[in-house]
């Protein structure tokens, strides 16, 4: 076991499969400048800078990979990303359809979000619910160290597009990580973190950890809280939420993510569509207001669902079992 | 008429062929269309010689990328009219088994590959199928073709430069036809031409007249020649004339007749055939008989797609994921 902040678990699944696999190179904004290591071990051919041109730099990942190369590419943040819609939702999410199976898209998108770093809504604004509605896309949220180094490796080998979004704070966390370069964490797989009895708390990146706060802070009231961190958003893994809520008989999805045809709002369709006999209460969300990320500290700190408003939709409820 | 000394009679005649083979699936289609409801295209009739000459200089390893007026590209590189035709009727016969119909028709075994109909989409997958084929070290081209409303987009511009930053064996073609869907070219840009854009990129480039097949022919083989030397990109504007609609609903009543006429003076086709005319090669009775078969060519065609049988219904959900 290593200690790695998620930039540097990234860091290293890029090492990893660059070394297992010549196909995979890497390009974009900056990429050979900030990833000197990545130049070094596998020269300019594999490692490019490119121009400021999200729209070229997807399209050119799109068109590599129809013809045999497994590209990574970075867009720096998520908010780049509307530059890049066109190569990755009408060509990588449609084409292997659209041409009958002909081709196939084995390519990965890094692209930064989350409040915290009074950037602004230009460079932080969560649009992951955007390319979940896209055919043909997988999309992957890690919430910690671990899982960003075995998500990307998974998104590396597999024959499909697939976008990573990383947490800016999270970016400089640490956490634990296996060195075993072989242990990869599955697309499409969700991870319950704590066993519960009494309510589902849902999320998936940054605020998986204020979920478990959260429930920590309820374990005091007297409430059994499980926590499922998605991981993955596309394929969403809406089984392992309604096995638990067919225990728990609530839940609250948590995201940083606006709430307006969120993944909250399609876990919670899913829930009623295939769970609804076992819901003791009302389903809820909690997410950012519908407004863009604000720069200030104290709005971008009141933008983002705090532990302890999770932890008081719980205890609403969970009237009748909270000893309070 | 130019005189030809730099191409045997019987290529010429090919050629000819080839275009015969392309108005004749554009007329069907027409044909189709003004009898009832019928398939949604573009046509790229009046463009023959820009697709035609075009094939006639690539080499079978080349890649070709294309967009929704793709017909002439197809035909040209011996695609089988009855797959095309099956695509357009919805058959599980078509090149992407119905699931595209006429507008992104990709043909991955004639080496047309990643047709978007988005425009300018496959000027931003062109760069990465040269990077590809630039990395493994594989002979050959990419040409990726596209229209002077293409050139008019961003994405345009972003990958003429990476193509020139990066060295990609890549062939630009702009299919300068006149007419961007609604709007006639003119009110779009300031000037004419989109070749000497190229030169902001440091790019090698040329504009031909786009309905001379053999000097398309030329001109993209001397274009060919030059990216096999150098390793650098190159835009090649082949002027030419749309002389249909944007598309098969169409019916172009606000296309000015003059210019239509003058544009017609100079169709692909009848400046070949007069040119085998004058040389002796080709007499009247010949044309007719080749444009003859060209039409039984596509009837069989029709017959052969008509038949066939559509998707099953399980294809709805299959080809989404690898």
């Amino acid at each position: 076991m290593q200690t790695l902040t998620q930039n540097d678990a990234i860091s290293q699944a890029l090492h990893e499969e660059m070394a297992r696999d010549s196909r995979v190179l890497m390009f974009g904004e900056g990429v050979a400048t900030t990833r000197p290591d990545l130049l070094q071990a596998f020269g300019p051919e594999r490692v490019r800078n490119t121009p400021l041109a999200e729209a070229i730099i997807a399209g050119t990942a799109v068109g590599a990979a129809a013809s045999g190369l497994r590209p990574v590419i970075d867009l720096l943040y998520a908010p780049f990303l509307t530059y890049a819609m066109d190569a990755l939702v009408n060509s990588a999410g449609k084409l292997r359809y659209l041409s009958g199976g002909q081709f196939n898209f084995p390519l990965v998108v890094l692209a930064q979000t989350g409040a915290g770093w009074g950037v602004g809504a230009q460079h932080s604004h969560n649009l992951e619910a955007w390319f979940a509605h896209v055919p043909g896309l997988k999309i992957a949220f890690p919430s910690n160290s671990a899982d960003a180094k075995g998500l990307l490796k998974a998104a590396i080998r597999d024959d499909n597009p697939v976008l990573m979004f990383l947490d800016m704070t999270l970016g400089y966390t640490p956490g634990a990580v296996s060195a075993d370069a072989e242990l990869i964490t599955p697309l499409g797989r969700a991870h319950t973190q704590r066993l519960g009895r009494d309510v589902t708390l849902v999320s998936y990146g940054k605020t998986v950890a204020t979920c478990l706060d959260a429930a920590k802070q309820l374990e005091a009231d007297g409430v059994s809280a499980e926590v499922i961190d998605l991981r993955s958003l596309k394929p969403l893994d809406s089984r392992t939420v309604l096995s638990s809520v067919r225990k728990t008989g609530r839940v609250v999805v948590v995201h940083e993510a606006g709430p307006m045809c969120g993944i909250g709002a399609e876990l919670i369709a899913r829930v009623a569509e295939e769970g609804f006999e076992h819901l003791r209460a009302p389903a809820r969300r909690l997410t950012s207001p519908d407004v863009p990320t604000p720069a200030a500290p104290n709005l971008e700190a009141a933008f983002v669902p705090s532990a302890a408003a999770v932890r008081s939709a719980a205890l609403r409820l969970c009237e009748g079992v909270a000893v309070l | 008429m130019k005189t030809d000394t730099h191409l045997e009679a019987p290529s010429d005649l090919d050629l000819l062929a080839r275009m015969l083979l392309i108005r004749a699936y554009e007329e069907h289609l027409a044909e189709l269309a003004a009898r009832g409801p019928a398939p949604m295209v573009c046509s790229s009739q009046g463009q023959e010689a820009s697709a035609v000459g075009l094939m006639a200089a690539l080499q079978p390893e080349d890649e070709i990328l294309t967009a929704h007026r793709s017909a002439g590209h197809l035909l040209a590189r011996s695609a089988d009219p009855a797959r095309l035709l099956g695509e357009l009727y919805g058959k599980a016969s078509g090149y992407c088994g119905g699931k595209s119909g006429s507008l992104h028709i990709s043909a991955k075994e004639l080496g047309v590959v990643l047709t978007s109909t988005i425009v300018g989409g496959q000027l931003s997958m062109a760069t990465g199928v040269a990077l590809a084929r630039k990395m493994a070290g594989r002979p050959g081209i990419v040409a990726c073709v596209f229209g002077d409303g293409a050139a008019t987009e961003g994405i345009f511009h972003e990958s003429l430069n990476l193509a020139a930053v990066w060295q990609l064996p890549l062939l630009y073609v702009c299919e300068n036809n006149q007419w961007q869907a609604f709007v006639p070219r003119r009110e779009t840009m300031v000037g004419e031409h989109i070749a000497p854009w190229a030169e902001r990129y440091g790019m090698a480039h040329q504009t031909v007249d786009g309905n001379d097949v053999r000097a398309v022919r030329a001109a993209a083989e001397a274009a060919r020649a030059y990216i096999e030397a150098t390793g650098q990109p190159y835009l090649l504007e082949t002027w030419t004339y749309r002389q249909r609609g944007h598309y098969s609903g169409d019916n172009g009543a606000h296309i000015d007749p003059a210019e239509r006429a003058q544009w017609q003076a100079s169709d692909p086709i009848d400046q070949l055939a007069a040119a085998l005319r004058a040389r002796g090669d080709l007499d009247a009775d010949g044309l007719q008989l080749l444009r003859q078969l060209s039409h039984e060519q596509i009837r069989l065609a029709h017959e052969e797609a008509s038949a066939a049988p559509a998707p099953a219904a399980g294809a709805l959900l299959t080809d989404v994921y690898a």
